[in-house]
């Protein structure tokens, strides 16, 4: 998914200077997803499908309104459904879009081994390039969040990329765009944050919700998705949300001490290179597979 | 709606009831989200599900479908008694001040005065004001006509007012000065008027109304409906609705909270749907909702309003031009077998105006004549002349009902022998499905124009057909393919009332055609036959006006031009303005009786002026900041956003509240003038006292709805729905409403408790599906994939069914099969004492479309399940709330 115009920040396994770096000024971005408004209308499902040209498949009836049980290789954008009684005798059905979130220290990016398969452009986006991906799967582990998700034909992994190919162009993501109530909104992480207090304000001193707040979970660094919650204390209520997300130590050991020492057995990169060749065959060209049932 | 969509963000307060914005209505909704972000509105949603849109609620209560009558009258009940009312609007703006005729009846027993058994009908000749001025109690305060009253001091009056705005409701009285004293039998009539004490007047409203502004005659309007909900307590309230007794006042606080104190300055709006009218008392359950803005002096206002969110993304503009068989294009009347001619027919349609005679009213429908004339122009052009009554007998006469449930009990008796269906699924639509599917067994053709084929094009092929029935099935099927929506140009009329002209995105597919040019194409044809071979009544075919360039291709933008309305003959409107012959109308104001304009429906009359388009127009200014948007397409009437705003001022003029200024009285111009287009006669004084419902002949609103405004009460009572667990727990005697009628044939089965129909079903749309339209599209179809059944989890432990398992669903007239969903979020509910489960089906699917063709889903429709039950008022079927039992399969 290029994004040429997006200044890169950081690349994965990468070694020696990032291109362009530091050679524009960028504002972060970010994702506002306010839970407590959203009607779980779907509209930002169908646009990401559409707008990403990804294939329609068949689902089956699985006792809820959710549409699959998780977002898949071609379904980036699935709002969660989960019914929730509370103490009081009331009800909530809450729905939250669950996504890619971005993260400002992205568990993807440093569990990858390939050389430019996950980007992180100075913007936030967390974007991976298929062209680059071994299919170790290494990131799908590296994600807190159960994101990057597998496609068994191409061998690569796929996410939400907060399409990055329209933010580069000055446009909004296409779920933002289509999202009927405005509980979707995108701008700077400032500016997205600034809102998304003054909502939970709102919601704790108005709307009888005082534990209300905002998602944007400091153990990665924030997000570049944040959401503003009823309840910021039970985040696992909305559909399995981490109340504490962390990347695997695995992972981030793997930057501070292994990759240094990976770095000198740089030696045997050809030969695993070679094995890689043989067991997996030549670098085809990229889909999207095109899979439309009839 | 009286407002519009983007007025609901002006709003304090919204009951969403009988309607489910979020799901039904997604891009709409962003104004209720707007109004809770911006406003910190509050949102009270009553519903029998836990919807989408409750889940964005502040307070959400479950209901009992069909009940709504009974928590809206509870309501009225409470504003009364606690002086949560809007007292100068109340007396000055609606007919609560009117004196009723003597003999007037409430329905304690549960018929209204005048019920005729037989008949299953009303003569409501009492069910109207009494003639005679000023009745105002001496006792009461000086309250003058021209001057606002002081505001009531609290506490004021005794009885059951506690706070506030509360009048006396003096209940001795009621009994004491001959009010009709009511017992449970349905024969008798007690005290009050029987047929031999009739009054034998003709049945015309009172040009000189009796009132009595204080409000203390113990028959005017406001006593009769104090005393008519008083019956609906917060403990009848949790009996039929289901709705404990403490959630119904907290509901209550919270909803009439807008009008604590006397204050005016909020407003409160009420917003439904298809949950409202889909029901035996469908209009009746409206008619209790604007009772209650009335009561709370909400409509008019910005942010208030009864506002009805249309269904389809053009109905508003079906109903408009006459989508109903009761009326004609504009919501004039239809002609009947006694309008002898356009005179008879003018008189009884023409209202004349009966009111206080020291108030003045505008009945704007006194122009019924002028309306009228230019539409018989506009249908048969020079052929419609002074001389032959403006060609009036051209129309047809209309003796009997002719709405849809009729249309289809008249095909399977045999009396329909062809029907022709665009844009709509005539057998999935409908209630009681399987009728409706032997009917077309049944009749010589049958034309569909349709993008694809569908449940009504095969109907033949509906599940349970056999071979041998299929080849005895004679109905000649011509299907049509058609353009779609983003084929076709013309407008969409939203529920707002704003015509929006829409352009042709692309050339309709291979052979399909465009609707007009079928339509038209058609009528040629038998023009054509006409000419040639004659016929019994050939001119009103032979006359019709075709001025179209390409005849057998009108262009819609020609139609609109018509609709609009032209001036036939050089005129002068009564601002002074010429208009030259063929000209484009500016508006209503300037048609004529006298045939020198003609126009399709006045209510659209300059919408395509001389200035082009208004439709089209595109202007994103807002100069108030309301959301008016002034020159963003146009609304009808006369491009007003909103709709009675008079009210949105005090009795001088001066807006209620400063913030949300929409119109107001400009002393020095001498004129009202605004943000918004005055709904009033521009220059009418505020001492003129002009009552700001300038539709109806009073000028005010109507709490009392007189004579036959209603087909079943004047007020609204609460009736069973026809298929009901339990007796009415007001009047068992008298369950369900007592004018709905009951069809006859084999399919027409009524289910009872006794028979073990004991739980209570519902049918509704899915945010993911339109109609029986997108289970073709594979996006849609992935969202949803198949058909379900919500179950709540008591019920689905019962029946040891879990989430996924196949359920069969069945009513009196037919069973349903589809997947259990076992949800919390319909719970068990207590009627009357008794555990009592709701179910609920989504109607979206058939025995065509993706799924189904595969072979991967139960081929049926939800509709095969409905009663073939009509509100008597506006016809719509009985969708929600009837009996069924459910079983594991």
């Amino acid at each position: 998914m290029p994004a040429g115009t997006l200044q890169i920040k950081a690349i994965s396994a990468h070694t020696g200077s990032i291109p362009g770096q530091g050679v524009q000024r960028e504002e972060e971005v970010c994702k506002y997803i306010d839970v407590t408004t959203c009607i779980g209308c779907k509209a930002c499902e169908v646009a990401c499908v559409e707008w990403n040209d990804m294939p329609f498949q068949q689902t089956t009836f699985d006792n809820t309104y959710q549409t699959m049980p998780a977002t898949a290789w071609n379904y980036w954008n699935l709002i969660k459904f989960n019914e929730h009684q509370r103490e009081d005798g009331t009800m909530q059905w809450l729905m939250r879009k669950d996504q890619c979130m971005h993260c400002e220290d992205p568990g993807c990016l440093r569990a990858c081994p390939a050389d430019g398969a996950i980007v992180q452009y100075a913007n936030g986006i967390v974007d991976f390039q298929q062209e680059n991906c071994i299919g170790c799967q290494y990131c799908v582990s590296g994600c807190p969040f159960d994101i990057p998700k597998f496609n068994t034909k191409t061998k690569k992994v796929y996410k939400c990329t907060l399409c990055s190919d329209r933010v580069g162009q000055g446009l909004e993501p296409a779920c933002i765009k289509s999202c009927p109530t405005g509980c979707l909104k995108f701008g700077t992480k400032t500016d997205m944050r600034a809102v998304a207090d003054a909502r939970a304000k709102q919601l704790r001193e108005h709307s009888g919700f005082p534990n209300a707040g905002v998602y944007d979970p400091p153990s990665i660094g924030g997000t570049h998705v944040i959401y503003v919650l009823h309840d910021i204390t039970k985040p696992e209520l909305y559909g399995g949300l981490p109340a504490n997300p962390r990347i695997p130590p695995t992972y981030t050991a793997w930057k501070r001490v292994a990759k240094p020492i990976a770095l000198l057995l740089g030696l045997f990169a050809a030969p695993v290179a070679f094995f890689h060749y043989v067991t997996e065959g030549p670098k085809e060209p990229q889909p999207p597979v095109r899979e439309v049932p009839r | 709606m009286t407002n519009g969509w983007i007025d609901i963000k002006n709003t304090d307060m919204m009951l969403i009831m009988g309607g489910n914005p979020a799901e039904c209505h997604p891009c709409g909704f962003k104004w209720p989200i707007e109004a809770k972000v911006q406003r910190n509105a509050k949102m009270i949603v009553v519903d029998p599900r836990f919807t989408r849109t409750a889940a964005n609620a502040d307070l959400f209560l479950q209901i009992r479908p069909g009940t709504d009558i009974a928590f809206l009258g509870g309501l009225i009940n409470y504003a009364l008694a606690h002086g949560h009312i809007a007292h100068d609007y109340l007396v000055h703006y609606t007919n609560a001040a009117f004196i009723v005729q003597e003999g007037f009846k409430l329905p304690e027993d549960g018929l209204y005065s005048g019920f005729d058994s037989e008949h299953h009908g009303y003569d409501k000749s009492t069910w109207n004001y009494e003639q005679g001025g000023n009745l105002t109690h001496a006792g009461a305060a000086a309250t003058t006509l021209t001057s606002p009253p002081p505001p009531a001091p609290p506490h004021a009056g005794g009885g059951r007012s506690a706070s506030g705005n509360a009048l006396p409701v003096d209940t001795h009285a009621l009994t004491g000065l001959g009010y009709a004293a009511q017992g449970p039998s349905v024969a008798k009539t007690g005290g009050g008027a029987t047929s031999s004490q009739r009054p034998t007047t003709p049945a015309i409203l009172p040009p000189n109304v009796a009132y009595d502004l204080s409000l203390q005659h113990p028959r005017c309007v406001y006593q009769l409906l104090a005393r008519q909900y008083s019956r609906y307590t917060p403990e009848i309230v949790e009996r039929i609705t289901g709705i404990p007794k403490d959630q119904f006042l907290k509901a209550a606080e919270l909803f009439t909270s807008v009008r604590k104190d006397g204050d005016m300055k909020k407003a409160a709006t009420i917003i439904y749907a298809v949950g409202w009218t889909q029901h035996s008392s469908g209009t009746q359950i409206i008619r209790t909702a604007a009772i209650l803005q009335l009561l709370l002096g909400n409509i008019g206002r910005a942010g208030g309003g009864m506002n009805a969110l249309r269904g389809h993304s053009n109905i508003q503009g079906a109903t408009d031009l006459a989508g109903i068989f009761d009326i004609l294009p504009g919501y004039l009347k239809m002609p009947a077998p006694d309008d002898v001619d356009i005179a008879t027919y003018l008189k009884r349609s023409t209202p004349t105006s009966s009111k206080p005679a020291e108030w003045d009213s505008f009945n704007y429908w006194s122009n019924t004549p002028k309306f009228a004339v230019s539409f018989l122009k506009a249908m048969y052009g020079d052929a419609a002349r002074k001389d032959n009554d403006w060609a009036f007998h051209y129309l047809p006469k209309i003796d009997r009902k002719y709405s849809w449930v009729e249309i289809w009990d008249s095909m399977y008796a045999g009396r329909v022998k062809g029907l022709m269906t665009f844009g709509m699924n005539g057998v999935q639509i409908g209630p009681n499905a399987k009728k409706n599917i032997d009917a077309l067994k049944k009749a010589d053709w049958l034309v569909v124009g349709e993008l694809y084929p569908d449940e009504t094009s095969e109907f033949w092929r509906a599940p349970g057909t056999t071979p041998e029935e299929m080849k005895a099935i004679q109905t000649t099927v011509y299907r049509l393919p058609c353009a779609g929506f983003a084929e076709k140009d013309g407008t969409f009329v939203n529920s707002a009332r704003w015509l929006q002209w829409k352009n042709a995105a692309l050339p309709p597919p291979g052979l399909a055609r465009l609707d007009q040019d079928i339509l038209a194409q058609i009528f040629l044809r038998i023009r054509d036959l006409y000419r040639k071979d004659g016929g019994v009544f050939p001119d009103p075919v032979l006359k019709v006006r075709w001025p179209y360039t390409q005849p057998d291709h009108p262009s819609l933008a020609e139609v609109a031009r018509e609709i609009s309305g032209q001036a036939l003959a050089d005129i002068t409107d009564p601002s002074g303005l010429q208009i030259k012959a063929g000209q484009q109308l500016p508006g209503f104001a300037a048609l004529k009786d006298d045939g020198t304009t003609l126009s399709g429906n006045w209510l659209y009359c300059g919408s395509w002026t001389e200035a082009g388009n208004q439709a089209a127009r595109r202007n994103t200014d807002d100069p108030s900041g309301l959301g008016i948007y002034p020159q963003w397409a146009w609304s009808w009437p006369a491009n007003r956003r909103v709709m009675y705003n008079r009210a949105s001022c005090d009795l001088a003029g001066n807006p209620w509240d400063p913030d949300r200024r929409q119109v107001w009285w400009d002393e020095a111009a001498g004129r009202w003038v605004g943000n918004d287009v005055p709904d009033f006669k521009p220059d009418s004084k505020p001492a003129d006292h002009m009552g700001p419902f300038i539709m109806n002949a009073e000028g005010v609103g109507r709490i009392f709805g007189p004579l036959a405004a209603f087909a079943d009460g004047p007020f609204p009572e609460h009736y069973e729905p026809v298929e009901s667990p339990i007796l009415n727990p007001l009047h068992p005697q008298q369950s369900n409403n007592p004018v709905v009628k009951r069809f006859e044939t084999p399919f027409d089965k009524y289910g009872e408790p006794s028979q073990g129909f004991t739980v209570v079903c519902t049918t509704y749309r899915l945010t993911e599906h339109y109609h029986y339209w997108t289970k073709n599209n594979p996006m849609n179809v992935q969202l949803v994939p198949e058909p379900f059944v919500e179950i709540p989890h008591d019920l689905a432990n019962d029946l040891g069914v879990k989430g996924g398992d196949r359920v069969k669903v069945t009513s009196a007239r037919a069973s349903y099969i589809a997947k259990a969903m076992v949800t919390g979020r319909i719970k068990p509910m207590l009627i009357e004492g008794k555990k009592t489960y709701q179910i609920g089906i989504p109607i979206h699917w058939g025995y065509r479309g993706i799924a189904a063709d595969a072979g991967r889903t139960a081929r049926n429709g939800a509709n095969l399940l409905t009663p073939t039950v009509v509100d008597p008022n506006a016809f719509t079927p009985e969708f929600k709330g009837f009996l069924v039992k459910l079983e594991k399969v």
